[in-house]
């Protein structure tokens, strides 16, 4: 009753044009760069691991990994650790300005990076952190922030205000309530604003490329070098792009239960 | 449910405003100061008060131009992708399995391509549509079709609104999942007992119910779209010619390119501007919808007693599909 007829042959359709392009890319990054120029193959026959091997042991391409994953690891730390109080107070408190705090809050999430790029570029070179993963971290709370805000302010109206009476009447400080009692309950939807988080600092480059040089180049900006004098490097920039896939790939495991609600952004 | 008053609540949003007012209005603050003065190098500036905005807004001129085009452009994008991403997302939630691993499976390919950097998505089309290396470029060419993104208009749009579909649609239809889940199985029931046709179990249940996720993936796909810039950038380059060149593209090919502040930053207000206002018509709407909820939430215990909640789509279906 809930589905359509022919539903497993539009799903199967669905997945292998899902799947297909994402093929390519991996059947790619195994082959030698003489089998991709010069013949149509459609598996590697003869498979390789030339290029990955190059990528593990050149530090100029692994560092690019490590810069990446370190502003994604920073940029969620802070998004979540600011956003939690935040979510309460427009979940629970009526105050001065709180609707058009959380507009312009919306407001930013949807401001396109191009407008920023220049002046977080001006911005964080004065300050000293340009060319550090702090400053993309920062750059990339301008659309994280007011997510995580969103997503958890969903989560925290899901809990009784009762919960939050008791815990008062029983002596809890606001500090070990909020750690001890709300935390806990909230703990998927705070991992659905990590994994919101994680996502959209991974798979963002306009500002991650802006605000670097050398020390923090983001993988994704590296992946632009394979263009060399010799023509493309295309086994390695497969290899380049089929690693960048695989942490997306360990996180989406992880919250697979809880996917579908958080991309409803709590609200269903 | 009524929220209290508490200014209190003020110092547990401070950090958030200080964070997001650190990166959001010091830059504005620049983009405003360049956007009314001229550079020639050298740092020295000139007053320009608002001319940069009349020769944005003047087709005739060269940035006007240029602007107006790729706002076009961006449009029509923003709308083809839409008329295709929605319906399309909407069929591949109501194909989602019902039980078991297949649940989990089809989830998470769902959400793959979403994870995936921009860049990368760019880079992954720009390999399969070659013609030489490409497995969608060979097999079309092989089957007698000219298709070459890198010199032909048409092929390049086609590359970049398939690319779109392929990167995006998954977002509507997971939103769309969540939607489905919501649904009571009493509701299906009822109508299962009134015989209504499946068309009008989407028609009268499953579309209803789906209404909020649907305006949250719209207007989500539009920004998003409208913002475009990395996968077009890294498949086309802006090209052929100026076809695919949206609005980011044009924005940074002037601020970073050409580095000229003032065009750049006048061009970067009224896209902000544009930006903002459908921002404010998303955000009225949502809340509506959400008064709306609560107000019907209210009002169902009440009606309760009378006919329970699962009937209540059985008799909105019988006058239009009678009885089996």
């Amino acid at each position: 009753m809930h589905s359509i007829p022919g539903r497993r042959l539009i799903m199967g359709l669905f997945l292998i044009f899902l799947l297909l392009p994402i093929y390519w890319l991996v059947n790619m990054s195994f082959k030698t760069n003489a089998e991709i120029v010069s013949t149509m193959t459609l598996w590697p026959h003869t498979p390789t691991l030339q290029h990955y091997k190059r990528i593990f042991t050149d530090e100029s391409w692994y560092s690019g990994y490590i810069n990446s994953l370190e502003y994604v690891v920073l940029n969620t730390i802070i998004s979540i650790s600011v956003a939690l109080p935040a979510a309460y107070a427009f979940s629970r408190y009526r105050f001065l300005g709180d609707k058009h705090l959380f507009f312009w809050l919306l407001s930013n999430r949807m401001a396109p990076a191009a407008v920023y790029a220049l002046p977080f570029f001006n911005l964080y070179s004065a300050i000293g952190l340009f060319d550090t993963p702090w400053a993309v971290a920062l750059a990339h709370c301008i659309f994280n922030v007011p997510l995580a805000v969103w997503i958890l302010e969903g989560f925290v109206s899901g809990v009784p205000r009762e919960i939050d009476e008791t815990a008062f009447l029983d002596g809890y400080s606001f500090p070990r309530f909020f750690i001890k009692i709300l935390v806990p309950l909230i703990a998927s939807g705070i991992g659905v604003a990590a994994f919101f988080c994680f996502m959209f600092s991974w798979v963002e480059l306009l500002l991650a490329r802006t605000l670097t040089s050398v020390h923090a180049k983001p993988i994704a900006a590296i992946m632009t070098r394979t263009v060399s004098a010799a023509g493309m490097d295309w086994g390695l920039l497969a290899a380049a792009g089929v690693l960048t896939i695989i942490p997306g790939a360990l996180v989406i495991w992880f919250v697979r239960n809880y996917i579908a609600s958080g991309f409803a952004l709590g609200r269903v | 449910m009524d929220k209290t008053v508490n200014q209190k609540a003020w110092f547990l949003v401070l950090p958030v405003f200080l964070v997001v007012a650190f990166s959001a209005v010091l830059p504005l603050m620049t983009v405003v100061n360049y956007s009314m003065q001229d550079t020639f190098g050298n740092n020295q500036f000139f007053w320009n008060g608002v001319g940069w905005f009349k020769e944005l807004l003047d087709p005739s001129t060269d940035l006007g131009g240029r602007f107006l085009a790729s706002l076009g452009r961006n449009l029509f994008f923003s709308m083809v992708i839409l008329a295709i991403e929605v319906p399309l997302g909407i069929v591949v939630a109501l194909s989602m399995p019902r039980q078991g691993w297949t649940v989990a499976a089809c989830l998470v390919i769902l959400a793959l391509p979403l994870l995936i950097p921009w860049n990368v998505v760019g880079t992954i089309w720009q390999i399969f549509g070659r013609p030489d290396i490409g497995l969608l470029g060979y097999v079309l060419n092989a089957i007698g079709i000219d298709y070459n993104y890198v010199s032909n208009e048409i092929d390049a749009w086609v590359t970049v609104i398939v690319m779109d579909v392929w990167h995006w649609t998954s977002l509507v239809a997971l939103l769309c999942y969540a939607g489905l889940k919501s649904i009571p199985e009493a509701y299906y029931q009822a109508a299962q007992i009134d015989g209504a046709s499946r068309w009008a179990v989407f028609k009268a249940i499953q579309l209803p119910k789906m209404n909020r996720v649907l305006l949250i993936a719209v207007l989500l796909r539009f920004m998003d779209s409208f913002m475009i810039y990395t996968e077009p950038f890294v498949v086309t380059g802006g090209g052929p010619g100026n076809s695919t060149t949206f609005v980011s593209i044009e924005l940074v090919k002037i601020a970073l390119g050409q580095f000229d502040l003032g065009k750049a930053a006048a061009l970067s207000l009224v896209y902000n501007l544009i930006i903002l206002i459908v921002c404010w018509i998303f955000y009225t709407v949502m809340t509506n919808a959400g008064v709306e909820r609560k107000v019907q939430a209210e009002s169902e215990p009440a009606a309760k007693p009378k006919s329970s909640a699962a009937l209540k789509p059985a008799t909105a279906l019988k006058p239009k599909e009678g009885v089996a």
